[in-house]
């Protein structure tokens, strides 16, 4: 098996982040204790360290922040679309100015890889206000109004108020910006709650808020765990409620909004087949089979982590996979050459371990390429199982970790029926060089976001979100507007 | 006008394209506006609901599949067949909602236009929700919209043929197969329907009618694991609140209720409420890569 060539260490200066020793909620344009005076530690995953104390949101902070919001959206959404429009272009040009130092502090506090904050997570960040901001007086354009032969009929687009917002720890600010942009290109005002294994990004956002001159109110922020968030969700003066997470929390959050009139959107679990047909190119299928699984150490949602390969290349492809994953740089997240960095926490390294374990008990043929782990922080080696079968826990639970179940087909209907064979339906892969397969498969997969011979790309025109149990509801795009606006 | 006796009709669910009885044998009387008896109509348990759960999935891949100008062509023949059964269905409206038949004929009139309005949006949709997506790379990124899958429908309690007609028609429009719970209070009209759609081209099982209670059967509708999504336009406040919870277990896309004048021309929100985005990505090459400008 070929080994990694062996590099020099070569780490991203973190002297570009300044990081506060503590830090309160940004309530109404101001930092500010916890109403209870509670904080918590956020640590970084590659190395245990504390890297601040932040305040912890409770009822009352939440209370105080919705308050916050209701006011400051009066004069937020009177303002013309023109207006708010500049604000957005002014963040996300500052998010772009200030792209390195939030690419470093983003590594520290999540634990992937510099690589990935730098070219995927930051640019992206930017991509997403740029592109929301161009919306904000445009709305009448998009769609959702009505308008007869016989003149305007029916409501203009208008925003819904306060929106409730949270999102997970695998890409903090990505998901920030996935949230904000468009609840402020419409003229909502926001209370959004960062994870509570990754506040700072939000928390430096808070700051790029202050720097664009964003009028007071208009985005709180409040890290907290799921307590807050619950509050958030069933705080009677909020509007919208958005929400990344796990299928449990968004079922429970469903059952809290029943009878109300907030407007709910999800976007939850998932878990993605990647389909390889005898025809694909292997190198390249394995590059998105890499892409797909091992991307942010598998702690994506949509992740490909079900990998179904056509019964005649099924050796061959496995030998190609495990030659690649041999080359994996493992370590470092700060190292520009690092391709699989730190498990979040170790709450998440306890999950992914338990689940992997199980699969061995049910059965399945666990393979990982020989891989040294550093002695703190919490890790996990890159791992892939064969002989996995439909009914493995490890092919119907999502593991959210660098782990990918592998099963085979044979015929093209059989991969269609195994692919939808989930609760989920968030993504799913198809490599072949055969067209109309592609069309045909694309077309019968349950699924939101289909990627046919590549895998993860992501671009804020693009709507995102799942069928089934992966929630409902798009961010991105045209359709991400509609989650925000009383139509 | 001689004395002959007339014919009554034995109203019967309809479920997968035929005319069962339910399973119970329970029957329940079905009044007029003042107090008159019309009929015993069928009171569909919960095994009947099932049923039709079955039989909604079991079409829903040939009519999701169809294509968009077919399930025009049937949505619109069942207004062909509509406008031949005015009278009979004046007649039930007028009964059923304690109009006059001049009134009742013209709710009869604007429930076979509201049919022809929804058979002319099946391929018009997917163009105004979805389209290609200008992604900064080097990809064909196309964004369509897809039926969600078996949607419940509890119709309106009211409005027993043009709700009925208002909710059912988008449902099916866009490619959805539909479990409908008829108005408790005026289900006959809605029985009726069913007989006009097995004429209609209309596969057994896209639209399956049941009569009865509807919290009794709503309940099972909204706890199935395998509905995908439910209207419930007929739930009261209460009602509706309890569904809504039920239906959160397996993420079921819920339509809430809410004040509707059905006269009036809708909306898409009842055409997009069950559709999902699917977005497809390809990568697009790089022809003339080498400075050709063809």
């Amino acid at each position: 098996m070929a080994s990694a060539f062996e590099y020099a260490p070569a780490p991203e200066s973190r002297s570009v982040v300044d990081i506060a020793p503590s830090y309160g909620l940004f309530i109404d344009g101001e930092f500010t204790d916890a109403a209870d005076g509670k904080v918590f530690k956020t640590v970084s995953p590659s190395t245990e360290e504390v890297l601040s104390e932040v305040a912890q949101a409770g009822e009352a902070d939440v209370d105080r922040a919705v308050r916050a919001a209701r006011k400051a959206f009066e004069k937020w959404s009177a303002l013309p679309g023109s207006e708010r429009a500049k604000y957005l272009f002014r963040i996300a040009r500052i998010i772009q100015e200030r792209s390195r130092e939030l690419a470093v502090l983003e590594t520290l506090d999540n634990g992937k890889p510099i690589k990935e904050t730098r070219d995927a997570d930051l640019p992206l960040v930017a991509a997403h206000f740029f592109y929301y901001a161009g919306w904000a007086d445009k709305l009448d354009h998009a769609g959702f109004g009505r308008r007869t032969t016989n003149g305007p009929s029916g409501a203009n687009p208008a925003p819904l108020g306060v929106a409730g917002q949270i999102i997970p720890w695998n890409f903090p600010l990505l998901m920030l910006a996935w949230k904000i942009a468009p609840a402020l290109a419409t003229g909502n005002t926001v209370v959004l709650k960062p994870a509570e294994t990754t506040p700072l990004s939000a928390l430096f956002f808070a700051d790029i808020c202050r720097q664009a001159g964003l009028p007071r109110g208009v985005v709180n922020i409040l890290p907290g765990y799921g307590d807050a968030g619950a509050a958030l969700v069933a705080h009677p003066d909020v509007n919208k409620v958005a929400f990344t997470g796990s299928t449990a929390v968004g079922k429970e959050i469903a059952r809290t909004v029943a009878g109300t009139n907030k407007k709910l959107t999800l976007e939850l679990g998932g878990k993605g087949a990647n389909i390889v047909f005898d025809d694909a190119p292997i190198d390249q299928a394995v590059e998105g089979i890499v892409t797909g699984i091992f991307f942010n150490q598998g702690q994506v949602c949509c992740a490909g982590s079900r990998l179904l390969v056509q019964e005649s290349i099924h050796d061959e492809l496995l030998d190609s996979l495990k030659r690649r994953l041999s080359t994996l740089r493992l370590g470092d997240p700060l190292d520009k050459n690092t391709d699989i960095g730190a498990i979040n926490s170790a709450e998440q390294l306890a999950r992914i371990t338990a689940l992997t374990e199980q699969g061995e008990a049910e059965g399945a043929e666990r393979w990982s390429p020989a891989c040294e782990l550093p002695g703190s922080g919490y890790w996990f080696a890159p791992t892939l199982f064969t002989n996995v079968t439909q009914a493995h826990t490890i092919a119907r639970d999502e593991i959210f970790g660098p782990v990918l179940s592998v099963l085979t087909f044979r015929t093209p209907d059989e991969a269609v029926a195994k692919a939808n064979n989930t609760q989920y339906g968030l993504s799913a892969g198809i490599w072949t060089e055969k067209g109309s397969r592609i069309l045909a498969v694309a077309g019968k997969l349950r699924a939101g976001v289909i990627w046919s011979n590549t895998f993860n790309k992501f671009d804020p025109t693009s709507p995102f979100g799942g069928y089934k149990e992966s929630g409902f509801g798009r961010e991105g795009g045209r359709h991400g507007l509609e989650a925000y606006l009383d139509v | 006008m001689s004395d002959r006796l007339s014919v009554f009709k034995t109203y019967k669910l309809y479920v997968g394209g035929k005319f069962p009885r339910s399973e119970s044998g329970r029957v329940y009387e079905v009044t007029d506006s003042k107090g008159n008896w019309l009929a015993n109509a069928p009171r569909s348990s919960r095994k009947d609901a099932r049923d039709a759960v079955v039989a909604a999935r079991k079409a829903f891949g040939g009519w999701s599949g169809a294509t968009a100008y077919n399930r025009g062509q049937v949505l619109y023949r069942v207004a062909e067949m509509l406008e031949g059964r005015r009278e009979q269905f004046t007649r039930e409206v007028a009964e059923a909602e304690g109009l006059s038949k001049s009134k009742a004929a013209a709710v009869v009139d604007a429930t076979v236009d509201r049919w022809v309005w929804y058979a002319g949006w099946t391929d018009k949709i997917a163009q105004v929700t979805g389209g290609a997506n200008p992604v900064a790379g080097p990809f064909f990124n196309l964004s369509s919209p897809e039926p969600t899958g078996v949607v419940a429908v509890l119709a309106p309690r009211e409005s027993s043929f043009l709700g009925l007609v208002s909710v059912l028609a988008p449902v099916i429009a866009t490619g959805n197969t539909a479990v409908v719970v008829a108005s408790e209070r005026a289900p006959l009209p809605a029985l009726s329907l069913g007989e006009v759609l097995a004429t209609s081209d209309v596969p057994g099982g896209v639209v399956n009618v049941l009569s009865g209670g509807t919290a009794e059967l709503a309940a099972p509708l909204a706890a199935h694991q395998d509905v995908n999504a439910i209207d419930l336009a007929g739930a009261d406040e209460a009602l509706a609140k309890e569904l809504e919870i039920s239906a959160a277990d397996n993420l079921k896309r819920v339509l809430r209720p809410g004040p509707v004048d059905w006269a009036a021309t809708p909306g898409t929100e009842r055409l997009t409420a069950f559709l999902e985005t699917k977005t497809v990505w390809h990568p697009t090459g790089s022809l003339g890569a080498s400075g050709s400008s063809y």
